[in-house]
């Protein structure tokens, strides 16, 4: 008996431009196991044809890795920000729908313009200060290796966006940096020489846009796809800042 | 005036080459297709190779750059393996300082762990995602020098091609921006092109969807000699699937995991036997070729497909997720079963490319002013590289590109600046060749003839080669070449087209699949991972020798001619994982 091939229905919110009206098109693409909507948006560049059999553009996305560590291909599925490479179909109510993570800039149909996310991390100062990549006949200081794997948990932080999307506080309106950005202030804070610029990163929380903007929705802990305890270093960090902002209080 | 240099490719090698820029004063354009924290270097799972003898083993760098060299069967050059090993161990220091979270030990040291080639304790790593945590490092250190101003980042644009003054230097590129579609050329002093493998010429591989190539066969059509282009690594572990084959790192192995299959109604451990000495732990090029011959000459692949066993399964799961969590969160995820209690299904891919542009120890391509490094040179790993020396091959590259870029910005003989007007016209030739792709109205789908390029080039060019398939290949190949000429481009939009951009890749793929197929039908013999049935063993008097691709205009086809390079340091002799490596 032959089998009947299985269908699996897509409806995409597609934009032209950053500046067009979004518009949706419905797919369907042969179901195979193990699919994934990366996948399946391959197929519909294959054979770039609506439901309805009319000839269209194929959908446009920004993919890398496929395999959720490189963060690129973060879109809304079914109403959740998500990496597309990870979402099995398997797992997805039909018809599933595709549409980009509005709360950033729309640059072509599911592709976003996520540049504030690195631009926030100037902010916070992301990085240890070394004084060059030369040699200095030292070894780095030793660290606890409990330390280590609280810094490694947020160092797999790939700047995908989840928390920026689920987060009500972070929009195109308002300053608020985001917990992503946040989380990291406390990974360099952790290291034994990034620990020497705590105060500024501090500082630069304490700014607008930093901490004062968390309104402790606790939505990004649970949309992070790295499973990275967001809210658990916001609430350190709040600790560490109200502690500087009262030091500094009474050194004035 | 500062020294401005062009880096194309914000991956491992493009990112330390750019701090060493930054370092020397100079500044740095920085090209890529993505954000550079995107790049493919944090694919890289188990760790990079180093010295650090912190394991009671004796380990010495001497032995390092040994394994080395008898693991890329004695086709790299040993000198710059011997800088490259003797770096290593400083290279971490320098990331520990950087803040990468290095996996420790009780009392707060590195750790290390085994790896495939290597008897001793060698590799450093963070959980099992080495590669994104030494790409974050980097990334951070040149977002700090961003902020200084000494480096420009130009995230979403495309290298095209290279611009050579009239003395046939190259003094610059051209780029084109990926969302408005501007088409610009640059003016440098140097261009590193640190733009990685060509993954995607072989369609599903481990690689990123970026890793194409295509900046490689750009050069390459310029002038730019290949080296080395048929040794394409097959990594033994990884999950079939149908969008990208996913790796199961070597530091499975490395941790304790065991390859097997059924035989006669018991657990085969095939490595094992066949291999006494290395058993699980030989290196890829073996490994790959023993499950091969496992599943399609023996036909005892997991029920009848082509699949074995990795089985992690005996080991406490504590220790596997401390040593190993990231990457079993990926098997769990994409198949479902989970590998700390059950064995995981997998099956050699294409990996890595060992070969690529010709450089000398400097890391300068035969076009003066143009230089490459990381996956994209051919330089450290020979005939198979050993698992993690990639992630060092690429760190310690931009270390010596980088200031050999500076070196030849301030003294090289670099002729004159390019003009407005050879910069307008370089520009001006790529716009129209683009604008030429999205006129184009035929009846080939670019994916559909990727996905083509694909199957071919991984049915005929990867674990075993035979002479007749390799030519009946390059002719398929050929063919698709034609075929590209009838490619229709449905996207006629100017903003962010990606399907224009795809067909003018998919060319570039498609040049270089038949210099890769080429260089592997004129090797008639068996070195690392390039196997032969015909040719068995290793022909040291015919082929200790580098394969070196010239492009020929008129033909589109590779030339291929065979240079000597530097073995002065270590004798050959005969490769054999079945007993204990001796010197």
């Amino acid at each position: 008996m032959a089998e009947i091939k299985k269908k699996v229905h897509f409806i995409i919110e597609r934009q032209d431009g950053p500046n067009s009206q979004p518009y949706t098109e419905e797919f369907e693409v042969d179901y195979r196991p193990a699919l994934n909507v990366v996948a399946s948006l391959m197929e519909i560049q294959k054979n770039p044809v609506t439901k309805d059999g009319k000839k269209t553009t194929a959908v446009v996305w920004e993919c890398n890795c496929l395999e959720k560590v490189c963060g690129a291909c973060m879109m809304v599925i079914n109403g959740k920000a998500q990496q597309a490479c990870a979402a099995l179909i398997d797992h997805l109510e039909q018809p599933i729908r595709l549409s980009p993570a509005r709360t950033f800039p729309v640059i072509r149909d599911l592709a976003i313009d996520r540049s504030v996310m690195f631009e926030s991390l100037k902010k916070i100062h992301g990085w240890v200060d070394v004084d060059g990549t030369w040699e200095v006949h030292n070894d780095a200081p030793r660290q606890n290796p409990k330390t280590a794997t609280i810094a490694y948990e947020i160092s797999r932080c790939m700047t995908c966006g989840c928390c920026m999307d689920a987060c009500p506080n972070v929009n195109q309106s308002s300053e608020f940096i985001g917990p992503a950005p946040i989380a990291q202030a406390h990974l360099f804070n952790l290291h034994p020489i990034g620990e020497y610029q705590k105060e500024e990163r501090l500082d630069a929380l304490m700014e607008k846009g930093g901490l004062a903007s968390c309104g402790n929705s606790q939505n990004c802990v649970q949309a992070c796809p790295k499973d990275i305890k967001l809210t658990e270093y916001i609430a350190k960090l709040n600790r560490d800042t109200n502690k500087q902002a009262l030091k500094s209080l009474f050194n004035k | 005036m500062k020294k401005k240099i062009i880096v194309v490719g914000g991956g491992l090698s493009g990112l330390m080459a750019t701090l060493k820029i930054c370092e020397a004063g100079g500044e740095v354009e920085l090209f890529s297709y993505c954000p550079v924290k995107r790049s493919h270097s944090l694919c890289a799972q188990g760790g990079m190779n180093a010295c650090m003898d912190t394991k009671g083993e004796n380990d010495s760098v001497h032995e390092h750059f040994d394994d080395t060299v008898y693991g890329g069967d004695f086709l790299a050059d040993q000198t710059a393996i011997k800088g490259m090993c003797e770096a290593a161990p400083k290279l971490i220091k320098m990331f520990d300082r950087m803040g990468v979270t290095f996996t420790r030990t009780p009392e707060g040291l590195l750790d290390l762990r085994n790896f495939g080639g290597q008897k001793n304790k060698r590799t450093l790593f963070s959980g099992s995602t080495t590669g994104q945590q030494l790409l974050y490092a980097l990334d951070e250190q040149v977002r700090a020098w961003e902020v200084k101003g000494a480096v420009k980042k130009y995230e979403f644009w495309e290298f095209i091609k290279i611009i050579k003054n009239k003395e046939s230097v190259c003094r610059g590129i051209v780029a084109q921006d990926m969302n408005s579609m501007e088409v610009r050329a640059f003016r440098a002093d140097t261009v590193i092109l640190a733009t990685g493998g060509p993954g995607m010429v072989f369609g599903r591989c481990t690689a990123s969807t970026i890793c194409n190539g295509s900046a490689v066969s750009a050069v390459y059509q310029q002038g730019a000699l290949i080296g080395n282009p048929e040794f394409i690594q097959i990594h033994p572990t990884a999950i079939p699937g149908s969008d990208k084959n996913r790796l199961m790192s070597e530091a499975c192995r490395g941790e304790g995991g065991r390859v097997w299959v059924y035989k006669d109604g018991k657990p085969w451990y095939f490595l094992e036997e066949m291999y006494p000495a290395y058993g699980n732990l030989v290196p890829r090029d073996v490994a790959s070729r023993a499950i091969y011959d496992v599943c399609v000459n023996q036909k005892l692949g997991i029920n009848g497909e082509n699949k074995v066993y990795l089985d992690l399964s005996h080991i406490p799961a504590d220790y596997l997720e401390r040593k190993l969590g990231g990457i079993l969160e990926i098997y769990t995820e994409f198949v479902g079963d989970d590998p700390r209690k059950v064995p995981m299904q997998i099956y050699p891919s294409v990996h890595y490319s060992m070969g690529g542009i010709w450089v000398d120890t400097k890391h300068n391509t035969n076009i003066p002013g143009l230089m490459a490094s990381g996956e994209c040179d051919y330089q450290y790993h020979g005939a198979n590289r050993l698992g993690a020396n990639s992630l060092l091959s690429a760190a310690y590259s931009g270390t010596v590109s980088g200031p050999e870029a500076m070196r030849w910005a301030k003294e090289g003989e670099k002729g004159s600046e390019l003009t407005d007007e050879e910069l307008a016209k370089a520009a001006k030739e790529c716009r129209e060749e683009y604008e030429a792709i999205l006129k184009m109205n035929g009846t080939e789908n670019a994916h559909e003839l990727h996905h083509e390029l694909g199957e071919v080039m991984n049915k005929y060019v990867t674990i075993e080669r035979v002479n007749k398939d390799l030519d009946y290949c390059f002719d398929e190949v050929k063919k698709i070449l034609k075929r590209w000429d009838n490619i229709g481009i449905v996207d006629k939009s100017n903003w962010a087209n990606q399907e224009g951009m795809f067909a003018r890749q998919l060319r570039n793929m498609i040049i270089y699949a038949l210099v890769v197929t080429r260089a592997a039908r004129m090797r008639d013999e068996s070195r690392g991972a390039h196997y032969k049935r015909e040719f068995p063993t290793r022909d040291d008097e015919r082929f200790m020798k580098i394969t070196v691709a010239e492009y020929d205009q008129a033909t589109e086809e590779p030339k291929i001619s065979y240079a000597d390079f530097d073995h002065s340091l270590v004798k050959p002799r005969p490769r054999n994982y079945a007993v204990a490596k001796k010197e």
